[in-house]
Parts: structure tokens; C-alpha cells; sequence
């Protein structure tokens, strides 16, 4: 099948211009100002904006184990209903993925669903459990793109120095969840203002900071390549800009909501506040946001964390940490930051899109002729109310429910076919 | 006596959402209340066929009668719930709790929990008036109410007064719900504690004093309030011991010089006798300890009153 975008403004070489755009046996055939109207399918976009379609490299599937707060069905739809149609999975399922057979099964149901490409990450370590560094080598024949923890943070440091040699050796990047347990304690919203006056305890960014010290050391010292993930202080930033200044392989991202979120929103005791790294002061969002515009934050990542009603709506310091992150992260940036003139609509793009498929590898998330017909189409001018009826993913945990947020994805493209159309 | 709309229906989960006027209100309303407590038979009908449930998810057996005996004065049916022997140990969710009780006809609760938030989910949960009896180390505003009404009940005018909190700051809902009020009252609260114990942004939140010094906190104060000093705490690494701990900020005659002469004593309690106050200052004239219990009574007693709409 054929399908042509017409008229509309294209996410291209770093700029945004009017493109038509021709998809033909799911690869982008064509990019030119005009193209002829022959096509089995045409769409006229006029006044719609046609981007690479997003790469999310931290998402929590739940899937095998957890399918009640998400499965790879809901999790995929939840992505191409947010533009996304890459995504990475974290090995934090129930088994955790440290083995090729749950590597295998992710990677075969996803494709046989079709939603989304999703790349998987193999646990760092057995059972994350930061003791024994896990069969990397083989998870990474069987297609792993990275190792990681995450939701857990090694905390010997001996053993991460050696599962960065390990994982350096079969050139697997590493993610970090940077938290030293021992300063979060019983942490649940950040340690500062806000938790002194709700008595909640507090996650101080100290817990963050000193992993973030510790491991750019060691990788500066093994050559490996770090990623930083979900960064939220303005001195762990400070760290990672030194860092690169040095040339150590360090690359970070940041999540939607620590850059249009403070501990402020935890006053109201809404558990959808509720996550790790915790909600920061607005000295730190500021440093993420100038940060990520200066490059120091390489790309957006949602961190997308379902969890069911049950678990989430009750006492803040029993409900689980996270929130989803998939639909609401373009509206929700484009809405506080990019119409507000904080952020450029390019650097958004390039933040959810080429960004994030450099730092594992992945296809390059680019409209280019010959590439996957990979893309979305947005009405930037159109907006989108968020609702338990409306939103994909099980988990309806966002801080952003109920609420109407200027943009929305009219189509999802996945290898020239719709996976998601308004 | 009569209530007012204002009051009617309306939750008590800590001291910010009550102005001025409206804390004196409900301490002149207590003073009411504390003189039927004086009574040969201490009860009065106006809250006959209201039912109060008191929700008690950490245990406090002092509260919890000072709750319940005040709904007992009022007339009105006390139903009790423990966490220990009811269905939350067996797994429950709070907000299944909630539409069980409400199914039963619950007009108001009062809620013990450990959770900060708790008794706003209640509230939410269950549509009613909710009490907030403490959630963990958030807020206690019945237990501020009663210290207010026992220091304004003693000197009269609260504006000015200097009060000295001391202990372990970090840990307490008594603090934090006091700061509050008696900030919105005038007066000027100095806490004082080692500063493992000391939450950070005191003066920025509360607009009160912080020193590590005993001897220079307790300075001029018209009133000093001693706090308990828990045990566990030692093992969280916050102090090395509680003889270490007592030498540096325990309430003795030595220390308590530095305050105003005739500075009035209290404690929320349990006290800690030989940890943070010794004997010589807990059972002396100064002290106001036992009024203090004796108060909450009034001061809960009002608030049911307040809130239920009962006339007298």
C-alpha cells in the first residue's frame, strides 16, 4: 500500500519544513515540496506537523509478570497513541530479563503485535539484584541494546567497575538508576522544603549525586560508555558536564515531568507526585531545562511506570513509585515549554526523536528516504484532554489526568502501517 | 452556645485551613466544654443520634480515649476501630475500610494513621468530616489546640508569648501543627534540637526560630515544651545515646533558669522521665502537664460540637 502525506510541515535534517512525503512498502519512498496526488492512501496535513516517530528509551512494560499494571499490547498501543513507535524496555519484569528466553519472548510478542519497535535491556546484574553481573554477552547475541538495574542501583562499587569492563567489552552501554540506598532511606518525595513541612521523608539529591560521582569515575577509568538515566539535580548535571568536558562516554536523559514539575505538586498528597528520582526544586528543573537545551541532557525519556488503581490510589508513603509517561509526554511538553517559548519545537524533535536513537545505536530516527516509514502526524494546534477512558496504558498514574493539553497525534505510522489514528 | 456554619461539616486535617478567629472560636468553645467536664454528671445531649467513629491505624490508647470521651460527653454514638484487630491487618485497602464504615452510617471521623495524607483520603473516600488525631509525622492539630487553649487559658494574651519547643523536631507532628498556630496567634516559637534532628527549611516554612543550643534557645521564654525522645532513633544513626543525648538538652532546674521565672512547663507526653525533663521540672508548679490532658478533652469535645452542628 502507498500512502501520501501532503502539505505538511516535516521534522527534517534538524528543521522544520514544508515536506510531502510519499511511503511505499513501508519505507519513506520520497521527500519533496510537491509530490504528485498518486497514492493508494492520501492524507492532506495541512497545517499538521509530520515528525520521526519518538524514541522512548526508558519504558516499563510490566511485561512478563506484572500484566496487570501493563502487558506489551497496552504498552505498545499506549505508544504509538503518544507518537512513539521505538521504545526500550526495562528488565525489571517478573522474571527479570537476565535471561535470553525472556529476551526472546518480549522481542517476538511486540513484533507479532506490531505497535511499536521495542528494544530490550538486560539486567545489569542476576535478578538485578547487584551481586553476580548477569550473561550480558548472551543477552547481547540474542539483540539486547544496553544493561541495566534500573529501578535498583548497584551499590557495590567494585561490582559495577566490574560489569562496566564486562559490558565494555561486548559494547553494551550501561543505564544507571543512580540512588545510593543508605542516603534515600525510606525517602518518598525529594528531601528538601516540601518534605520538611508534609513530614514525609525525604530523598535528598545527595542520594542521586554521589552514584552519579561514583559511576563517571569508574566509567571515566573503564572507557564504558554511561547513561545516565532520568537525571533531576542541577549538581548531577554539573557532574555530567564536566564529565563530557573531560571526554568521558557519559550521555543522560531527562523525563517530562522533572522538567515541568517541582516537589511543589506534592502538597496536595497526590500519589501521582510519587516517583524516583523525586519531583526537584525549581533551581533544579531550571538546570534540567537549561541543560537539555544546551545538549549536556542528550533526549527526553518518559520513564513510563504503570501502576493498577489499587496500588497507586492510597496512602502516599504505601503507594509505589512512577507514573506513565508515553501519551502525555509530547502534549504535556509541548504545552508547558515550546508554547511558552522556553523550548524550540526543533530541539523537542531532536530530544525524542535522533537524540535518543544515537545513544544505543539504534535505526536512525530520521525522515530520509530509504528509512522505515517510521513517523507521526500532530495538530499542534489541536488538543487533547486526558482521561481514564481515553489513555491506552493500563496505569492511568499521571499527574496530567483530567487535564487538556494543546497538541495531538492524528496518526502513528510503524513501518508505513497506522498504528495509532485519532 | 451554638454552632456556626462555617464549622458545620467542615474537616479538621491541620491548623492552616482555620484562620485566626476561627482558632479562637473553637478554644472559647472549649472553655465551654471544659466546664461540663467539672460537672458531677459530665454529659449533655446535643449530639444524640450522631455517630463518631474513631479510626485508629497506629495505636494510642491516650488519644483515642480522649476522643472518645469527648464524643461520649456530646451524646453521641462512638463506634471504635483498630487497626491491630480489624480488617486493615488482613490486608484491606483503607479506601474498602472507609465504604464499609460509611455503609454503617458514619457521621464523622477521627482518624490515627502513619501515612502523612491519610485523613484527607478518608475525607475523600468517605464524603464526612474528618478529625486528623495525627498522621505520621505530618500533623496532630488537636493536640496543638489543647497546648494553645492550656497556654491562653494560663496567661490570656498569646500575642508575643516566646515558646521554646525542644527534642526531636525531625520526628514530630506536634510540632509542626503547633508552628502553625500559634504563628497565626502571634506568638514566637523557637525549636530547638541537635540538628540531626532538625528538619531543614524550619525558618523558611514556619517562620520560626532554630538553635542548637539549649541554654540559648530556652532564653527569655515564657513557656518551654519538651517533646519525647524515642528510642529507635539511636539506631537511625540521629544520636549516639540517650545519656549523651540528656546531657545537652534535657529539661532540668539547671537549664530551665534560662527561660523566664514561673515559665510554664509542658509535654505532649509520653514522657521520658530522665531523658529529656527530669522529675524536679515535670512535677513542679510550673508544669501545666496534667492540665494539658485534661484540656484535650474540652478542646475535642468542642471541635464534634463545632463541626456536627450541636447546640447548647
Amino acid at each position: 500500500m502507498t500512502t501520501l502525506i501532503k502539505n505538511g510541515t516535516a521534522y527534517l535534517n534538524g528543521k522544520l519544513q514544508p515536506r510531502d512525503i510519499l511511503i511505499k512498502k513501508g519505507k519513506i519512498a520520497k521527500i519533496a515540496k510537491t509530490l504528485p496526488e498518486k497514492a493508494e492512501r492520501i492524507i492532506d496535513a495541512a497545517g499538521k506537523h509530520v515528525f520521526p516517530g519518538f524514541v522512548d528509551l526508558h519504558v516499563h512494560l510490566r511485561d512478563p509478570g506484572q500484566t496487570y499494571k501493563e502487558d506489551i499490547v497496552s504498552g505498545t498501543r499506549a505508544a504509538a497513541h503518544g507518537g512513539f513507535t521505538s521504545l526500550c524496555a526495562m528488565p525489571n519484569t517478573d522474571p527479570v530479563v537476565d535471561n535470553i528466553a525472556t529476551v526472546d519472548y518480549i522481542q517476538r510478542r511486540a513484533k507479532d503485535l506490531g505497535y511499536a519497535r521495542v528494544y530490550v535491556i538486560g539486567a545489569m546484574t542476576k535478578k538485578s539484584e547487584g551481586l553476580e553481573i548477569s550473561e550480558m554477552a548472551t543477552m547481547k547475541s540474542d539483540g539486547i541494546v544496553a544493561v541495566s538495574d534500573d529501578g535498583n542501583c548497584v551499590q557495590n562499587a567494585k561490582l559495577m567497575l566490574n560489569a562496566m569492563r564486562y559490558a565494555t567489552n561486548f559494547g553494551l552501554p550501561l543505564v544507571i538508576h543512580a540512588e545510593d540506598y543508605n542516603l534515600a532511606g525510606k525517602g518518598q518525595i525529594h528531601g528538601g522544603r516540601i518534605a520538611s513541612q508534609l513530614g514525609l521523608s525525604g530523598l535528598p539529591g545527595l542520594a542521586e549525586e554521589v552514584i552519579v560521582s561514583r559511576d563517571i569515575m569508574l566509567a571515566e577509568n573503564t572507557g564504558s560508555r554511561l547513561h545516565i538515566a532520568h537525571i533531576s539535580t542541577a549538581r548531577s548535571i554539573e557532574l555530567v558536564r564536566q564529565a563530557k568536558d573531560r571526554g568521558v562516554k557519559v550521555t543522560c536523559e531527562v523525563t517530562p515531568h522533572h522538567l515541568l514539575l517541582t516537589e511543589d505538586a506534592c502538597l496536595g498528597f497526590d500519589t501521582n507526585t510519587k516517583m524516583k528520582p523525586p519531583l526537584r526544586t525549581e533551581k533544579d528543573r531550571l538546570a534540567c531545562l537549561a541543560a537539555l537545551k544546551d545538549g549536556t541532557i542528550d533526549c527526553i525519556a518518559t520513564d513510563h511506570a504503570p501502576h493498577a488503581d489499587f496500588e497507586k490510589v492510597r496512602e502516599f508513603d504505601q503507594a509505589p513509585f512512577g507514573i506513565i509517561g508515553l501519551e502525555t509526554a509530547f502534549c504535556a511538553l509541548y504545552h508547558h515549554l515550546v508554547k511558552t517559548g522556553e523550548l524550540g519545537l526543533q530541539r523537542l524533535a531532536e530530544a525524542l526523536t535522533s537524540a535518543p536513537s544515537k545513544i544505543f545505536g539504534l535505526p536512525p530516527a530520521e525522515l530520509k528516504a530509504g528509512n522505515p516509514a517510521d513517523l507521526n502526524i500532530i495538530d499542534l494546534e489541536a488538543s487533547t484532554t486526558f482521561s481514564e477512558e481515553n489513555i491506552l496504558s493500563k496505569g492511568k498514574n499521571t499527574p496530567w489526568l483530567g487535564q487538556t493539553l494543546a497538541g495531538r497525534v492524528l496518526y502513528t505510522f510503524l513501518e508505513g502501517r497506522i498504528t495509532w489514528q485519532d | 452556645m451554638e454552632s456556626t456554619p462555617q464549622f458545620v461539616g467542615r474537616s479538621l486535617f491541620d491548623l492552616d485551613d482555620y484562620s485566626a478567629d476561627e482558632i479562637m472560636y473553637i478554644l472559647e468553645a472549649a472553655q465551654g466544654m471544659k466546664e461540663i467536664n467539672l460537672r458531677e454528671y459530665k454529659k449533655i445531649p446535643t449530639l444524640r443520634g450522631k455517630t463518631v467513629c474513631t479510626l485508629f491505624v497506629e495505636d494510642s490508647t491516650r488519644t483515642r480515649m480522649s476522643f472518645e470521651l469527648a464524643a461520649n460527653r456530646l451524646s453521641a454514638d462512638v463506634v471504635s476501630f483498630q487497626a491491630s484487630v480489624s480488617s486493615l491487618s488482613k490486608g484491606e485497602s483503607l479506601q474498602d475500610t472507609i465504604y464499609t464504615l460509611g455503609a454503617m452510617g458514619i457521621d464523622l471521623y477521627c482518624i490515627r494513621h502513619r501515612s502523612p495524607g491519610s485523613p484527607q483520603l478518608v475525607n475523600k473516600y468517605s464524603g464526612k468530616p474528618v478529625i486528623n488525631g495525627g498522621d505520621g509525622r505530618h500533623a496532630h492539630p488537636t493536640q496543638a489546640l489543647l497546648d494553645i487553649f492550656s497556654i491562653w487559658e494560663r496567661v490570656g494574651e498569646l500575642k508575643g508569648l516566646k515558646i521554646t519547643i525542644v527534642g526531636d523536631i525531625l520526628n514530630s507532628r506536634v510540632v509542626r501543627s503547633n508552628l502553625i498556630g500559634m504563628k497565626k496567634l502571634g506568638m514566637q516559637v523557637t525549636v530547638c534540637g541537635p540538628r540531626t534532628l532538625m528538619p531543614g527549611s524550619m525558618e523558611d516554612i514556619f517562620g520560626c526560630r532554630v538553635e542548637y543550643d539549649l541554654r540559648e534557645a530556652l532564653r527569655d521564654a515564657d513557656i518551654v515544651m519538651g517533646l519525647r525522645m524515642q528510642l529507635e532513633r539511636m539506631t537511625e544513626g540521629l544520636f549516639p545515646s540517650l545519656e549523651e543525648y540528656s546531657k545537652h538538652y534535657v529539661l532540668s532546674k539547671d537549664t530551665i533558669k534560662f527561660a523566664k521565672k514561673d515559665a510554664l512547663i509542658m509535654h505532649p507526653g509520653p514522657m521520658n522521665r530522665g531523658v529529656e525533663i527530669l522529675p524536679e521540672i515535670a512535677d513542679s508548679s510550673q508544669s501545666i502537664i496534667v492540665e494539658q490532658v485534661a484540656n484535650g478533652v474540652a478542646v475535642r469535645m468542642a471541635l464534634m460540637f463545632l463541626i456536627l452542628g450541636g447546640k447548647l
